[in-house]
């Protein structure tokens, strides 16, 4: 038998446990990716698509730390569409279609090529102890994986069943058998545990729908790409379909509801608010008459589409009845029934802002495991997770995303203080300084300090470094130069003639002037790069209100440097209610910052708080 | 950072009052108040002045440069004579300034100990001081929120919610079907709540009022009798009174009590046009004085002539009415012909004024409403572009309820999308 030995093993081949094993191995770390199957690596078990309102930013910078995520997207993009267009650059988010095929292929062929990285085929069904710690990964076959860090990144396999109907069986997504032995090991970890449900739609067969009486929805004519490398398409681009249902689907459903898994009560797990079934729709909004779809090709020379707005867990002959009653679909064929699925989740306040286990050293949870959907947040979950496994094994000092800085924070943040309700999804709106955190700025925000860590490779490097003194020099020109109204007015920008002076800059921020109205004002502006002009528009365009932000972002850094010990003792706090300090002690946050968003904290709490860390430590002298 | 200030003495009429600024601003400020640099260490004897060049007290200025200061950050002290009324000129004049904000409770001494500033003896004594801050913090907030503040809250903030979930709508689920123009509604939500805002900012200087005092000026040309007036309304010889035009130059106040309300009488310099450098000065004051009041009792034959706007409830009168016939307008300070008529007028005015105190009775809550009522300004004006700009106005409504939440608590991301969910059928 032939065992190995690694610095970090991932277990799943998913979007999480893809960027995990790419971190660690970019890293510098001996990597190996557990996975049952090469072919399981990188598939899209839900909608084949990527990015979209906060999720497209969550891609950036992925890209940014020089993540897989983004360039693999880009080449698999069979329709690019940046939402909110038409609205600022900080809520614009890159989608993408994806053929679901080629990224799969592409995602295979760079974790092939991927240095210090091994692909494992096999089925992990428990972890190596030492001690307290897990130290390595026993897989079925008696191979043992030894490593210092090990990740997790199996999405529903825990307790995982799925409904069609009144029919329920154990297992993951469709086709994978759940694996009950190391959800056991994990059971014996007493980690707090909790329950979600998420659905799919039908699969269709495009040949059977009638696409010529459909309504279509093409691609942006210039598309908008994930990654800060990629600078064009390489897979053929399609156009998705749109229809609705109407009364008679309706009428269909409702008359089946006692069938559906959900509402014949064999679902207990909560489900996602924002990706509602079809049965969901039609009960709570009842008084609305038709719904949108959109038929998605899941790959340009695929004939599998996604019914994307129908998910549900109706017994598959009502979903034919359902689906045919649709217009353009009176002849659809169903590939594969839609179904629902339930599974346990690892409460997310059970881990650090590592992703590492709190109680079980070496251990490190990312994806859906720990309550969250959506590729782009497992991936960004993942590369946390890998970063921080690498790190600790290299024993330098763990890397911290926070709120200020990136989406990525935000995501952690909300995870391991707040937990979750229902299978979380990045919004903007979760941003609270979402004009500095743009989706056209990730790499400004996120590439240096990859590069700091070590992340980066020579091509990323380069072409930021050049990116960022061409950046650096068109700020400098536009801030350093002061003109007096009259000039400015001259150059046929209209302004007030109050007598005050203002930078390239200051007038780039007036709505309704472009750079190429600066060049007017000083042709010596000219020579700007085109990119370069639209990335120093976009930081104008929000520089007063970034410069307002400034200082909540400097009080949340400042807090932050506040770090509360893992085993700080709440109960010697005197003054503290116990109800705050049970929540204190359950949610155990990191720094002050993280206490300030414990529900229920008030400022005199975290002033008590403070003063007990600030005497932990300066220890009086005897 | 943040320049904070607060006042670091008891409220009331006192020998001295302090005012403690701290924050990297604090000594520019001290310079714009004082028009001079303070020494880096030490105290200066100096006149204020605000921002329009107009005196507020003389105080004795005491400089702290960091770290040896009470926060460790840059501190400087105002030692005013201890007069409600400069206190409150000082306050409203630091307020008004772009680099500070009123200090939270607790706030100085919890920057003394982020900088380390605090012994250990003082940490370990500050866990009962802070227990008893918070323990009177719930008893007033209970009292307060118990009753028409806190269902005045709940409206606004069911309010703020709406409004702020509409537009994040229309930036989350863009690609889904939600309506893509809430400006109209959004804009009615946000006019309702400014409306509110501004009774209750309102609201807040009657409740001052109610505890600190009405300001009643008397005003009119020279020699019509105001001193007498005063006198006559006091019942003693508060100001100097002479035949001569022109005698009072300073402000003389009374203080007397109205059918329970705290009301002082204000007697001001005679309005007319003169070269005499000093009494102009004098009229320049009471003019500014006058303004300022609650109640002007215009003691005149011809008020347009005073320069000076006649306001709602300002009260006028005839003089002299014992040098003319009967007159059921006009009042004399010397024979009392009147006065009991006018003080029953004034308490009238006034009692009913003071029904219209809001239930917002504290200065922060006031500044907080004060900040979100321009933060929502704005927020229209943004909202008036369009769609396109959402991202901007949700900015700037996000930041009004930031400052709303000392009065409405937290409104947090998860209020929003619940609000999102329950209104909007998402998930295309």
């Amino acid at each position: 038998m032939k065992h190995s030995s690694y610095d970090v093993v991932v277990i799943g081949g998913g979007h999480a446990g893809c960027e995990a094993a790419h971190a660690a191995a970019r890293m510098g770390v001996k990597t190996a990716l557990v996975t049952l199957t090469r072919a399981g690596i990188g598939v899209m078990s839900c909608n084949p698509a990527i990015g979209g309102l906060g999720k497209g930013h969550l891609v950036r910078e992925i890209d940014a730390m020089d993540g897989v995520m983004g360039r693999v997207a880009d080449k698999a993009g069979i329709q690019f569409r940046l939402l909110n267009r038409r609205k600022g650059p900080a809520v614009q988010g890159p989608r993408a279609q994806a053929d679901r095929a080629i990224y799969q292929r592409q995602m295979l062929e760079e974790t092939q090529k991927q240095a210090n990285l091994d692909i494992v085929e096999g089925e992990a069904i428990d972890f190596l102890m030492s001690e307290d710690r897990v130290s390595g990964v026993l897989l079925e076959d008696g191979r043992r994986l030894t490593a210092s860090g090990v990740i997790l990144t199996t999405g529903t396999f825990l307790r995982g069943v799925i409904h069609i109907g009144d029919v329920s069986r154990p297992g993951g997504r469709m086709g994978d058998k759940p694996s009950v032995k190391l959800a056991e090991r994990i059971d014996s970890f007493n980690l707090p545990l909790g329950r979600l449900k998420t659905g799919t739609p039908p699969r269709l067969d495009g040949q059977t729908i009638r696409w010529d009486i459909l309504d279509s929805q093409p691609g942006d004519e210039d598309p908008v790409l994930f990654s800060f490398l990629s600078d064009q398409v390489s897979a053929p681009q399609v156009v998705c379909g749109v229809t609705h249902t109407n009364a008679r689907t309706h009428q269909i459903i409702r008359e089946n509801l006692d069938r559906s898994a959900m509402y014949g009560g064999h679902i207990e797990g909560v489900g996602p608010r924002y990706c509602p079934s079809i049965e969901d729709k039609i009960v709570r909004f009842a008084d609305k008459e038709s719904h949108q779809i959109f038929l998605e090709p899941e790959g340009a020379d695929d004939h599998t589409v996604y019914p994307n707005g129908i998910s549900t867990s109706l017994p598959e002959d009502v979903q034919l009845d359902y689906v045919r009653s649709i217009r353009g679909l009176e002849q659809a064929v169903i590939l594969q029934p839609g179904y629902a699925i339930e599974y346990d989740y690892v409460d997310p306040r059970a881990l650090n802002l590592q992703l590492q286990v709190k109680t079980v050293a070496g251990l490190y949870f990312a994806g859906q495991i720990n309550g969250t959907t959506g590729y782009e947040e497992a991936a960004a979950q993942g590369l946390v997770a890998g970063l921080n496994a690498a790190l600790a094994v290299l024993g330098r000092e763990p890397v911290t995303f926070s709120r200020s800085n990136s989406y990525i924070g935000v995501m952690i943040d909300d995870l391991t203080t707040r937990g979750v309700t229902e299978p979380y999804r990045m919004f903007t709106s979760r941003a609270e300084f979402r004009l500095s955190l743009r989706a056209d700025n990730a790499d400004q925000r996120l590439t240096p300090l990859g590069m700091q860590l070590g992340c980066v490779g020579a091509l990323r490097k380069a072409a930021f470094e050049d990116k960022f003194s061409k950046l650096s020099s068109a700020m400098q020109r536009l801030t350093s130069q002061t003109y007096t109204p009259k000039e400015i007015e001259k150059a046929g920008i209209r302004i007030n003639q109050d007598g005050t002076r203002r930078t390239g800059l200051d007038v780039l921020a007036f709505p309704d002037v472009t750079f190429e109205d600066l060049i007017l004002l000083d042709s010596s502006l000219s020579d700007v790069d085109p990119e370069i002009r639209r990335q120093v528009a976009r930081d104008a365009l929000y520089a007063n209100y970034i410069e307002r932000q400034r200082k909540d972002v400097e009080s949340v850094k400042r807090d932050e440097k506040h770090v509360i010990p893992m085993d700080f003792d709440y109960d010697i706090i005197e003054g503290l209610s116990n109800e705050l300090k049970s929540k204190l002690q359950r949610a155990r946050p990191e720094n002050l910052a993280q206490a300030g968003r414990v529900d229920g904290m008030t400022p005199a709490a975290l002033a008590l708080l403070l003063s007990h860390l600030r005497r932990q430590k300066r220890p009086r002298l005897a | 950072m943040d320049t904070i200030f607060a006042l670091a003495s008891a409220r009331g009429k006192a020998g001295v009052a302090v005012i403690r600024i701290s924050g990297p601003d604090a000594f520019d400020v001290a310079r714009g108040l004082t028009g001079r640099a303070l020494p880096a260490r030490g105290m200066t004897f100096s006149p204020l002045h605000n921002g329009q060049g107009e005196p507020l007290d003389h105080a004795l200025v005491l400089g702290f440069s960091a770290p040896a200061s009470f926060t460790g950050e840059d501190v400087v002290e105002l030692h005013l004579h201890g007069s409600p009324a400069i206190i409150s000129a000082v306050i409203a004049e630091l307020g008004q300034h772009p680099a500070l904000r009123l200090a939270d409770p607790g706030e100085f001494t919890r920057r003394a100990m982020e900088n380390g500033k605090m012994d250990l003896a003082q940490v370990e004594g500050l866990a009962d001081l802070i227990e008893a801050e918070t323990e009177a913090q719930r008893k007033q907030a209970q009292s307060v929120f118990s009753g028409a503040l806190g269902e005045l809250a709940e409206r606004l903030r069911r309010d703020l919610i709406r409004a702020a979930s509409l537009i994040e709508a229309v930036i989350d689920f863009a690609d889904e079907e939600v309506p893509t123009d809430v400006t109209p509604e959004v804009s009615a939500l946000l006019t309702g709540v400014e409306s509110e805002l501004r009774r209750q900012t309102d609201g807040v200087k009657i409740a001052e009022r109610i505890r600190i005092g009405f300001e009643v000026a008397i005003v009119g040309p020279p020699n019509v009798g105001k001193s007498t007036l005063l006198n006559a309304l006091a019942g003693r010889d508060a100001a100097i009174t002479s035949e001569f035009a022109g005698t009072t130059r300073d402000i003389i106040e009374v203080r007397m009590d109205l059918a329970g309300l705290p009301v002082t009488l204000l007697d001001t310099a005679g309005l007319r046009n003169t070269d005499d450098v000093v009494e102009g000065i004098g009229i320049s004051r009471a003019r500014t004085r006058a303004l300022a009041a609650d109640l002007r009792v215009f003691l005149t034959e011809d008020p347009d002539a005073l320069d000076l706007d006649l306001q709602s409830d300002d009260i006028v009168l005839l003089p002299k009415a014992d040098q003319r016939d009967a007159c059921p307008n006009a009042i004399s300070g010397k024979t009392g012909q009147g006065v009991d008529e006018l003080i029953e007028r004034i308490t009238r005015v006034l009692d009913s004024r003071s029904n219209g105190a809001g239930v917002a009775t504290h200065e922060r809550h006031r500044q907080a409403m004060l900040r979100a009522l321009s933060g929502l300004e704005q927020a229209q004006s943004v909202l008036e572009l369009g769609s396109d700009h959402y991202d901007i106005a949700a900015e700037e409504l996000r930041s009004a309820i930031r400052a709303l939440e000392a009065l409405v608590g937290r409104v947090d991301v998860e209020n929003l999308l619940d609000e999102i969910f329950a209104s909007f059928c998402l998930g295309k």
